[in-house]
């Protein structure tokens, strides 16, 4: 151990209790005592009762062939479950409630099939296989100065051989391909991945005079139905016969609150809704989860995910969390019929933010 | 040229011309044999099997935490192989019309149809579904405990710096490959999983919105992000984390095990058990062990039961949506990072608060764990190998700084269950968030001191016992009426982990006086190494000498020691058996003692007269 200077053997200092003598040590001046304490070597070894007792031996024999038995049985009952239960059956199983019979009968069988066998090897390993410490040798990781030696030597060898050195028409014209031919790859990579976004992330479906339609059944809002403190999911009308509905509902959710409109602080707000009502995008600004939780008392929207909260009150400014833009608010109105319709598309871009959407 | 001399190398493959050596004749081999022969007639493997059936590894229980690892990830690859025959890897949408009646008829991805199929339909599937998503929490867990193990020992010092490296990205990777994997069945929650990855892609500066469509092929979700998923999540990652697996646990083969410090075990071997059979039948019943165990968890514990999720629907979300726990450091990050951080600068928007903890904040953490070996073999300008680990409280600092870390971590991932704890303990969710934003720079620091003082209180307690021994709750009276407890020396085998450290000292500045007569003190760079040595090296407790131990055995008086013959061996039949064990005891005696008296050139052990 050079790292801490021991030596072969020999005590350091003498037992506790008795003193150190200056004729046994080699430090002259410090009365005999070592710098440092010195590695006493393992301790004596104490042999195990199966060492010692053939009984003993015998009884752990039969304890790891008990569990590998244990362990045969148990793929015997998996076997067995695996035709004999059908997937259907649910059982109330104590301390888990309602549980498919065949995912805990094939689970068990399995887990204590398997589990038998690592606990026999290991008790085997434990009371019946040698338990003497064996001690192997380190050696540094450092190649010795020879084998460096040759190893530096044959590489510039090598090189000089392939003649690199002296040919830089070679050189450089190796370093152009080499430093050239990943572009395709890349290229065809980076090029084919998808389309360039253009307008996609400021634009939804919305468009003037589309009506509001429940999300997900699709029927229209009558104004009148929306009484104070009523909550819509709203989607546009016709989204479900776009070529990319899951895309456009992505971005085109709205939640549309009844609201008292002495309430809103926000002139904005309140002409942008119509009469107690306001529809607001329901894609968070900040990483774009859905604010579904509307809490009615304080008038707050609560996003699911990271917790930003947005007051309709204050145009959905957010008013806690991560998110820093308020939810963009979608003009509304309602046609001859009285139902609700966007009085125009969103002004500005929905969802997370995005380096150019200003 | 000698016509005797033996041609060497390619020129005696030229001159050759006698048929070469036969096989040798040998005696009848068993089966076994036989088959062995044939392979290594065929492959030369005699010599590197027996090396490695002779391999020596130390037993040590906290040894075990990167072998669960290494053995999740063989049961998340038998699992997982078995999971690609069913699974659909497609966005396309379908009617549902299998057995989970709660969701007949309803439109949903054929990555979820197939998903419920195998939990459901497939005999067996739903074990194996469990088995796997188990396997993937185990294995990161395995992996974070078998990191700090690593840390916390100083395992990770020279030789094992490269190790440290390839440890640290498979376990970026790892976490990385989990997340894939739970996106994959398109379920409610992991589609919201992607729907904010698809945001925190959206923030990167400049590029972020054409990343986004590169990624998802387009406007989210797309039709091309679960396949492509897939293919990152079996093949992909798989690759790079069984590439970069082998290659540590070929290093961990040619480095020879780590070993704790102890009797017998030293820098220059390793004490251990042989591979064949000891560690064999405890590793490979060690495999079993764990399969066992993670299949009893998957058979009596639901895990993500997407069924009650329900498919992904961009409109839909749902409470208490939180993603697997691996992900919760960044997802807390995300979490308690302030809005404010969002600019609109010249009509361009920079989203600090998105791009920074969902895309900075794991990078930089794993970078800075990649980096601590090199930084603290600077600070400590250690060149040499190390093969014994440190206790941690003999490394103070370094184990303060870990727990640093650890806090900070833990901070974060408490934070991804804000809104859980705030429903569970009725609490407000505001100020939940508002005091793990403060803790979040207060109690790493503290963790830090907090975690210094007690590995130091350690040291000092080992130093304690070392020079006094253990309490033995005999109390003694003496001749003179005065009473002390009788100390039990240390066995010399445990005394010997206590004592076995190196204390390690700050390094110097040495000043120099130059060529103008004007007094250096080094270039910046070394003051600020000796600044950093001494933060971390300054205030350790030295091991105990031998010199102190005799000192303490005589109260204090070194030279005491320098005596020849007659310790307190309790030689003479009359002496009774505590003779020569009363060092604790006698240092409690106070001055005033009328035992002081007898100091000077006598051994304070006291003798009765009788």
């Amino acid at each position: 151990m050079s790292e801490h200077g021991t030596e072969s053997a020999g005590e350091g200092v003498s037992q506790p209790g008795t003193t150190a003598r200056l004729d046994q040590g080699d430090i002259e001046g410090s009365g005999g005592i070592l710098e440092r304490f010195t590695n006493p070597g393992l301790p004596p070894h104490v042999p195990r009762s199966a060492d010692l007792d053939e009984k003993a031996a015998h009884r752990a024999e039969r304890q790891v062939a008990a569990l590998f038995g244990i362990s045969m049985v148990a793929t015997v009952i998996f076997l067995v479950a695996y035709f004999a239960i059908d997937q259907k059956t649910y059982e109330s199983i104590p301390g888990i409630g309602q549980a498919s019979l065949s995912n805990v009968v094939l689970g068990v069988s399995l887990g204590v099939s398997l589990l038998c066998i690592g606990l026999g090897a290991v008790h085997w390993a434990r009371t019946l296989m040698p338990d003497t410490e064996v001690a192997e040798d380190r050696h540094p990781q450092r190649s010795s100065d020879q084998a460096r030696r040759d190893a530096v030597e044959t590489a510039t060898s090598g090189r000089a051989a392939s003649q690199i050195g002296r040919r830089p028409m070679i050189k450089f014209t190796l370093g152009g391909a080499l430093g050239l031919f990943a572009l395709p790859l890349v290229l065809q990579l980076a090029g084919s991945l998808g389309p360039l976004p253009e307008a996609g992330l400021s634009t939804t479906f919305w468009r003037k005079g589309m009506r509001l339609v429940r999300d997900p059944e699709m029927t229209p809002i009558k104004a009148s139905d929306v009484t104070l403190g009523s909550v819509f999911h709203v989607i546009p009308e016709g989204i479900d016969t776009s070529a990319h509905v899951l895309e456009e509902k992505a971005k085109a959710a709205v939640i549309l609150i009844g609201i008292d409109a002495a309430l809103i602080q926000v002139p904005k707000e309140r002409a942008w809704g119509y009469g107690s009502m306001v529809a607001y995008s329901k894609i968070c600004t900040h990483v774009g989860c859905p604010v579904g939780l509307y809490e009615h008392r304080t008038h707050h929207l609560l996003c699911p995910c990271h917790q930003s909260t947005f007051d309709v009150t204050q145009n959905c400014a957010v008013i806690f969390g991560p998110a820093h833009r308020p939810l963009p608010q979608l003009p509304i109105t309602v046609d001859a019929q009285g139902y609700l319709v966007a009085e125009s598309g969103f002004h500005e871009p929905v969802g997370p933010s995005f380096w150019e959407r200003g | 040229m000698n016509p005797k001399a033996v041609p060497k190398g390619v020129a005696a493959l030229r001159a050759r011309e006698d048929p070469g050596p036969q096989a040798p004749e040998e005696a009848p081999l068993s089966k076994v044999g036989a088959l062995a022969s044939w392979v290594d007639e065929r492959a030369g493997a005699a010599k590197p099997m027996s090396y490695l059936l002779k391999k020596v590894f130390p037993d040590h229980w906290s040894f075990m935490l990167g072998e669960i690892a290494m053995f999740s990830l063989v049961i998340l690859l038998i699992t997982g192989t078995f999971l690609t025959f069913w699974f659909v890897p497609s966005a396309g949408q379908v009617i549902y019309n299998g057995s989970y009646v709660p969701l007949k008829g309803i439109s949903m991805s054929e990555a979820f149809k197939s998903t419920l199929d195998i939990s459901f339909d497939v005999r067996g599937g739903l074990i194996l579904r469990q088995i796997h998503h188990w396997a993937a929490l185990l294995f990161t867990v395995s992996i974070t405990v078998h990191m700090f193990r690593v840390f916390f020992t100083g395992a990770f010092r020279k030789p094992r710096e490269i190790n440290w490296v390839i440890g640290t990205v498979l376990s970026l990777l790892a976490i990385n490959e989990g997340f894939t994997g739970y996106s994959l069945p398109d379920d409610l929650l992991s589609g919201t999983g992607l729907r904010a990855a698809e945001g925190f892609i959206q923030s990167v500066p400049v590029i972020g919105s054409y990343l986004a469509y590169f990624v998802f092929d387009g406007p989210f979700p797309g039709e091309a992000i679960i396949p492509r998923l897939f293919t990152v999540h079996v093949l992909l990652l798989p690759a790079l984390i069984i590439g970069l697996f082998t290659a540590h646990i070929v290093l961990v083969a040619v480095h020879k095990h780590t070993q704790y410090p102890g009797p017998g075990k030293t820098n220059d071997n390793v004490v251990g058990y042989p591979f064949m059979p000891v560690y064999l039948a405890k590793s490979g019943g060690f495999f079993f062990i764990v399969f066992g165990i993670t299949t009893l968890m998957a058979a009596l514990v639901a895990i993500n039961p997407i069924w009650l999720y329900g498919p992904y629907g961009p409109t839909m979300g749902t409470a208490g949506s939180q993603p697997d726990w691996y992900m919760g450091f960044a997802d807390g990050a995300l979490r308690l990072f302030p809005g404010f951080f969002e600019f609109n600068i010249f009509g361009y928007t920079l989203s600090l608060n998105v791009f920074i903890p969902s895309l900075i904040v794991m990078p930089l953490l794993y970078s800075i764990a990649g980096a601590y070996p090199f930084i603290e073999s600077w600070v400590t300008g250690d060149k040499r190998e190390h093969h014994l680990l440190d206790r941690p409280r003999n490394a103070p600092t370094r184990t303060g700084l870990g727990a640093m870390a650890i806090s900070f971590y833990l901070i974060l991932f408490i934070a991804a269950g804000d809104d859980l704890i705030a429903i569970k303990l009725g609490l407000s969710i505001n100020q939940i968030v508002r005091t793990l934003q403060v803790m979040l720079i207060v109690v790493p620091p503290l963790a830090y001191w907090v975690t210094k003082r007690i590995c130091l209180s350690l040291q000092r307690r080992d130093h304690d016992l070392v020079l006094h021994g253990h309490e033995s709750g005999r109390i003694v009276r003496t001749a003179e009426g005065s009473f002390f407890e009788v100390h039990e020396p240390l066995p010399e085998y445990d005394r010997w982990t206590l004592v076995q450290h190196e204390t390690l000292t700050p390094l110097q500045l040495t000043a120099t006086v130059d060529t103008h007569g004007k007094r250096r003190t080094g270039s910046r760079g070394q003051r600020l190494r000796a600044k950093v040595s001494s933060f971390y090296f300054a205030d350790g407790v030295p091991a105990v000498t031998p010199a102190e131990l005799v000192a303490a055995h005589h109260d204090g008086s070194a030279g005491e020691a320098i005596e020849t013959g007659q310790g307190g061996e309790g030689q003479g039949s009359g002496a009774p058996e505590w003779v020569g064990q009363l060092h604790g005891g006698a240092d409690e005696r106070p001055d005033t003692d009328a035992y002081a008296g007898h100091e000077g050139g006598v051994d304070p052990a006291p003798t009765p007269e009788n």
